[in-house]
This record gives structure tokens, C-alpha cells and sequence, in this order.
């Protein structure tokens, strides 16, 4: 009997976890909709836009720009190791650019935007929220949503591809830095082989794709999240703390998602 | 009897279980001050959030400047909200912008007013809270007090029909509690606005308003004018401006019998 | 205002940053520039017995020189494979041109390589070359068979040599041996 009461009360909560997912599905696509849907003014919108770019993307610029150098010279260095064993180092070039291109440069950069700047976002507007700017703005007539969101989602909507791209240039960079100039490998060689291995559309468009895709979820998570936590510090950081580790497991499963549909041909 | 501006009609809100409030009715006269007193936690927040359309009451209805505030589409919503201003109990400042970019938000934000002009309406602005050198500082460097004043210049900007103020006087000391309290009532009365004040300070609010609600147990307990509501003799208005710690808002949380409390063995 | 003058420079500086990337992935990584995908051409049909590795998109090159790529691979009714390539636009081929499908490399992916005849009459858009005028790919298996077969036949050449030795080396080895 007593089993039965307890599994009745796991079921029930079960339940009530599942109806809260949804309710939090919800509000999170009513306030990605309201976001999407409504601009302010045109030249007011472009300024907001650009002080977010710089806060969400020139910010971030040296982080990817140091870790996408370190990836490649890794890369590098790891590839020519296990290549040269069988006498293919010819194809490191190959190697680190698909490498970068499908796979790392998304990824990465993705992960490190995640960590970076959603986080930085998550807490700035949980900031507001907490010490009622938001609440404040809202009294004046000024749709936070519109005003403080919106220019915060398209600036990581933009600024993603471009930081995976950036760092992806850099890491094949960094790659050709160990692989050709400290380690030997022939320098026609590398970029040769490289460009018959790397298709434009079907590795680096793809990997285009997927950071924006990146971007898309990672921005929305982090701001959902900001705009949704509990107005005490600890909400705050608790929303902070979710944000990375929701956005960094979204950014892992979609690439497997996305790797699967786009390369399953072969 | 006047134009009512603010209606609260039998409202009834509920949060969870608990009822907040049941059959409220409250009328808030053109350019008088009315202020909303009541124990901590009753809710009285929760009536300003009504009158601004933060929060919708689970039914009856909010009539603000002929409008009926729970039924607003979002656009109405916020077109009537550029008629009201609002100070928080925090200030609320936005802490990127220096006081003068603060007090210029809104102007920006709803006007296409050219630069001169904004600058002009802003240091006046300034001027009436008395913080026109301050205008060039960060919120993080000023004082509570000077913060909230610089909100409050902040809110008049655009020269609101009615301003609503929250727990203004919480945490003031007695100088900036002197300066809030005048400048409540000038503006009220040069501006002619319609004020609506949510305190729990008698001393305070009994000097500076026109009319009285005391709201607790989600009923309004007493109105009045303060000199009439001084002179009450119901209990529970007694307890509230005298500050007796018990009466009919208990000290004790409710709870079982003492002593079979601590008689009770722990499992 | 001078904060924003930095702020718009910086973001501007970070989009072409992204571009500069982008291009630099386009250009110097990827086969953009070298591409024959879409663009000035003609499809051909080839026929092969075997296609072997062969896979969409691989290069078909005449001695040597990319000329065009593999679009797709289909089983046709006589279960013979058809391989339509796509021709780059200025290479016109004779009608008895060979095709056949070559490994670069050692273990490397398969190719076409056109080997032009010197008939009169061009292929037109759409032709086909039939399976009788193309090499299929390499078997691993047919190759070893064909070694071993061969490795067999060998022993007879080996044991005439054997017959004969006591009379050379008696004769003082004036006389060369023929045999071998």
C-alpha cells in the first residue's frame, strides 16, 4: 500500500515537472515571438543594435580569437602526430580545416559564446529585472521587450556566425603555423589538399548554418532565462548558472542533430 | 463628489491559496493626494501594480482616466501607461545611463523632441528635485535619497497626469524625508496631478495626504480624511496608526498550543 | 558621443573581421575558386561494369587536369552503371573517347579518366559512351587472382634451367647460356 501512495506521489510530481516544462516552453516562445515580432524605431533600433554587437561580439572577439589559435596549433600538432604514422602527413591540411569548418568552429565557438557572453546577458538583464529597471520601463510606456531584448537577440543572431567564422580562419591559421612552419609539412601540400577536401557548401556553409543556428538558441536561452528568474541575487545567479549549462548541452545535442541531417550522405 | 481619475472597482485577487484581496473598492479624486496605508504584505503594491497594468485582478475593475485598465490591448496598455509615471521604491535608475541620460529616457523614448529641447526640459526637470549638478554622475554614486529623487525628476518628465509613488519614505533619513514630502505636494498641487501614495509611514503620510485608505486582510479596513481616521475609534484603525504590536493583526503567527508543543517528542 | 564613435568603429572592424574570415575559408580553404559545380557545361552518360568506389562529386579529368565532376550514380535496366558527369563547357570530345575509373594513390579515392580518340564526330550534349569503351574500376580481389594466376604459370621457365648445369660449367662457361 504504502508503495502504491509513493508512486502515486512520484507520478504526480513527474507530471507536474512535465506541465511546468511546457508552461516554461510557452512563455519562453511568447517572449521569443514578442521579440521577433515588434522593432522600434529604425535609426533608435540600429544604435541599440550596435551597442549590443559591441557587448555580445567585439567583447568576445579575443576570446575566440586566442582559444580558435590554440584549437588549430593543437590541431596541428595532434594531427601530424597520428598522420605522419601512416605516412599521410600530406593531409593535415585537410584534416584540420574539415575539422574546423563542419565541426569545431561552430562548436567551439559556440560553447565559448555560451559561456562568454549568454551568461553576461542572463545576468545583466536578470540585474534589471531584480532591481525593477525593467518594471520601471515598462511603467514609462517602453516595451522592455523591444527595448532591452530585442537588440540583445539579433546582435547574437549576428555575431555568432561571425565568431565561429573568425575563429575557424583563425584555427587553420594556427594549424598551418604548427603543421607547415614549425613541423615541416609541405606548404602546397597543406593548402592543396586542403582546398580539393573542403567544399564551399557542403562543409563551410553547413558550418555557417549551424552557428546560427547556434546562436539562435543559445541567445534565447540566455535571455529568456534573464528575463524570467526570480528577482533575488540568487535567482540571478542561479538563472546565470542555467544558462550555460542549458545552452551548452543545446549546442551539443543540436550539432549531432545537425551533423546527422547534413553529412549523413557520406 | 469629484471626477474619480483611479476606479478600483470590487476587485478580488488571489495568489495561489491566499487571498489577497476580496471586494476591494477604491476612488481616487482628481488632484488630491490619496494614500493606501496598510500592515506590510497586505498587498498594497499589488493595487498600484492594478492601477499601471502589471497585474490583472482576478475580477472587478480598474477604471484609469476612463479607462478600463485589465481589458487594455498591449499598444493601449502602453499609450496609457505615457500618461502615468510611477516611482519605485529603489528608484530604479538605469544604471548605464548618467542621471541626465536617465531623466532624458522617456522624453526620447516618446517624443522626437530635438536635442536642445530635451536638454532644456531635463535640467528643469532636474532643478525642481534640486539635483541639477548632478546631472553628469553614474546612479552607483549617489545616495538612496538623491537617487530617488533623481527617479522621481525621472517620472515627472513628461509631465504625467498621475503619479504613483511606492513606499516613497521607506529608509529615508529625516532631511530627505523632509525634501520628499515637499515635493510631493508641489508637484501634486503647481503640476496639478492626481497622486496616489502606498506607505506604511502614519507619520508621514497622515501629514501630506487629502484622503485615506487603510487596507489589511485584503479588505479596506478604513478611509477617510486623516484628521477623521486619527480620531477612530475601530480597532483595528487604532492599532494601525497607534502602532500597537497586537491587537486585531495578531503578534503570533497562527500556530498549535504551546505547551503541547514543546511537549511533543520529536520522531 | 565619443563612446559611441568607438563603439560603432569596433563593430565595424568585428563584421569585417567575420567577413575577412569568411572569404579567407571561401578562397584559400574550401574549392570555391576551383569548382566546376554548376555554371557553363554538359552532361555525358558513361557506362561501366563495375563503378567500383566511385562517388558523387569526384573529379573527371582528362591526362591529369580536372575537366569536370561525377553528378550521379544509377543503376540502369541491364544492371550496367551509368555515371552522368558534368562537362566543363570548352572541352568537346571525340566519340571514341575512353573512360575508365582510376584510384589516386595508393589507397586513394576513385576518378574518371578520359582518354580522347581521334574520330571526326564530336559528343553532343547528353551522349553516352558504352560500356564497351570504358575500363572499369580495379577489384582488389581481381588483382590478386590475377597475380596469383600468374605466379602460378611461372615454375615451367625455372626447372629447364635446372636440367642442364654440369654442362656448362664443364665447357668453362664459353658457351652463353640461351635458356635464361
Amino acid at each position: 500500500m504504502m508503495i502504491m501512495l509513493t508512486l502515486v506521489r512520484k507520478v504526480r510530481r513527474l507530471g507536474r515537472w512535465v506541465i511546468q516544462f511546457f508552461e516554461t516552453a510557452g512563455q519562453a516562445s511568447f517572449l521569443l515571438f514578442s521579440v521577433m515580432s515588434g522593432q522600434p524605431k529604425v535609426g533608435r533600433a540600429f544604435q541599440l543594435l550596435m551597442k549590443q554587437l559591441f557587448s555580445v561580439g567585439v567583447l568576445s572577439f579575443i576570446i575566440i580569437v586566442v582559444s580558435g589559435l590554440f584549437i588549430g596549433m593543437v590541431l596541428g600538432l595532434q594531427g601530424y602526430n597520428i598522420l605522419s604514422r601512416f605516412g599521410a602527413s600530406q593531409a593535415l591540411g585537410e584534416m584540420v580545416a574539415l575539422s574546423l569548418c563542419r565541426e569545431l568552429g561552430p562548436v567551439v565557438a559556440a560553447l565559448l559564446y555560451a559561456g562568454r557572453a549568454c551568461s553576461a546577458l542572463t545576468a545583466e538583464i536578470g540585474l534589471m529585472k531584480a532591481t525593477e529597471q525593467l518594471a520601471a520601463m515598462e511603467m514609462m510606456g517602453v516595451d522592455p521587450l523591444k527595448r532591452i531584448v530585442a537588440p540583445r537577440f539579433w546582435a547574437g543572431m549576428i555575431s555568432m556566425p561571425l565568431l565561429a567564422l573568425i575563429f575557424s580562419a583563425v584555427a587553420v591559421l594556427g594549424g598551418y603555423w604548427v603543421g607547415v612552419v614549425i613541423l615541416g609539412v609541405d606548404d602546397g601540400a597543406f593548402w592543396g589538399n586542403m582546398q580539393n577536401a573542403v567544399d564551399f557548401h557542403d562543409d563551410v556553409l553547413n558550418g555557417i548554418v549551424k552557428s546560427v543556428v547556434f546562436g539562435f538558441v543559445c541567445t534565447w536561452i540566455a535571455l529568456f532565462q534573464g528575463y524570467a528568474c526570480a528577482p533575488t541575487s540568487e535567482g540571478i545567479a542561479r538563472a546565470t548558472t542555467r544558462t550555460v549549462v542549458y545552452a551548452s548541452l543545446a549546442v551539443l545535442g543540436l550539432d549531432f542533430f545537425l551533423t546527422a541531417v547534413m553529412f549523413s550522405g557520406g | 463628489m469629484q471626477d474619480a481619475v483611479i476606479e478600483i472597482k470590487n476587485c478580488s485577487f488571489n495568489r495561489g491559496e491566499r487571498v489577497i484581496f476580496d471586494n476591494v473598492n477604491l476612488t481616487v479624486p482628481r488632484g488630491k493626494i490619496t494614500a493606501i496605508m496598510g500592515p506590510s504584505g497586505t498587498g498594497k503594491t499589488t493595487l498600484l501594480r492594478f492601477i499601471g497594468g502589471q497585474l490583472k485582478p482576478d475580477s472587478g475593475e480598474v477604471w484609469v482616466a476612463g479607462h478600463n485598465v485589465p481589458t487594455l490591448s498591449h499598444d493601449a496598455l502602453y499609450q496609457l501607461r505615457r500618461r502615468m509615471g510611477m516611482l519605485f521604491q529603489s528608484g530604479a535608475l538605469f544604471t548605464d545611463l548618467t542621471v541626465f541620460e536617465n531623466v532624458a529616457f522617456p522624453i526620447r523614448e516618446h517624443t522626437h523632441l530635438p536635442e536642445n529641447m530635451i536638454r532644456d526640459i531635463v535640467l528643469m526637470k532636474l532643478q525642481a528635485v534640486g539635483l541639477r549638478g548632478a546631472r553628469d554622475m553614474m546612479p552607483q554614486a549617489l545616495s538612496g535619497g538623491m537617487a530617488r529623487r533623481v527617479a522621481l525628476a525621472r517620472t515627472i518628465a513628461l509631465d504625467p497626469e498621475i503619479i504613483l509613488y511606492d513606499e516613497p519614505f521607506a529608509g529615508q533619513d529625516p532631511i530627505s524625508m523632509g525634501m520628499l514630502l515637499q515635493l510631493i505636494r508641489l508637484l501634486n498641487d503647481a503640476l496639478r496631478m492626481t497622486t496616489v501614495l502606498v506607505s506604511h509611514d502614519v507619520k508621514e503620510t497622515i501629514s501630506i495626504a487629502d484622503y485615506i485608505y487603510i487596507v489589511a486582510n485584503g479588505k479596506v479596513i478604513g478611509e477617510g480624511e486623516p484628521m477623521a481616521l486619527t480620531q477612530s475609534t475601530s480597532p483595528w484603525i487604532r492599532q494601525f496608526l497607534d502602532g500597537l504590536p497586537d491587537g486585531p493583526v495578531p503578534f503570533h503567527y497562527p500556530a498549535r498550543d504551546y505547551a503541547q508543543d514543546l511537549a511533543e517528542e520529536r520522531l | 558621443m565619443g563612446q559611441r564613435k568607438w563603439i560603432e568603429i569596433t563593430v565595424g572592424l568585428f563584421v569585417v573581421a567575420g567577413i575577412a574570415s569568411l572569404l579567407m575559408l571561401a578562397l584559400k580553404v574550401s574549392n570555391l575558386n576551383t569548382s566546376y559545380e554548376e555554371g557553363k557545361g554538359y552532361p555525358l552518360s558513361l557506362m561501366f561494369n563495375n563503378a567500383g568506389g566511385l562517388k558523387p562529386k569526384a573529379k573527371v579529368t582528362i591526362a591529369g587536369v580536372p575537366v569536370g565532376r561525377v553528378r550521379t550514380i544509377e543503376l540502369n535496366h541491364d544492371f550496367v552503371a551509368k555515371v552522368v558527369v558534368w562537362m566543363h563547357q570548352e572541352i568537346q570530345l571525340p566519340d571514341d573517347t575512353k573512360a575508365s575509373i582510376l584510384t589516386a594513390g595508393l589507397l586513394g579515392d576513385n576518378y574518371i579518366g578520359l582518354t580522347p580518340g581521334f574520330s571526326e564526330t564530336a559528343l553532343k550534349s547528353g551522349a553516352m559512351i558504352p560500356e564497351t569503351q570504358t575500363d572499369s574500376a580495379m577489384v582488389l580481389e581481381d588483382l590478386i587472382s590475377k597475380f596469383v594466376s600468374s605466379k602460378a604459370s611461372e615454375p615451367v621457365a625455372s626447372s629447364k634451367v635446372n636440367e642442364k648445369p654440369n654442362e656448362s660449367n664443364s665447357a668453362g662457361q664459353a658457351e652463353p647460356v640461351h635458356h635464361l
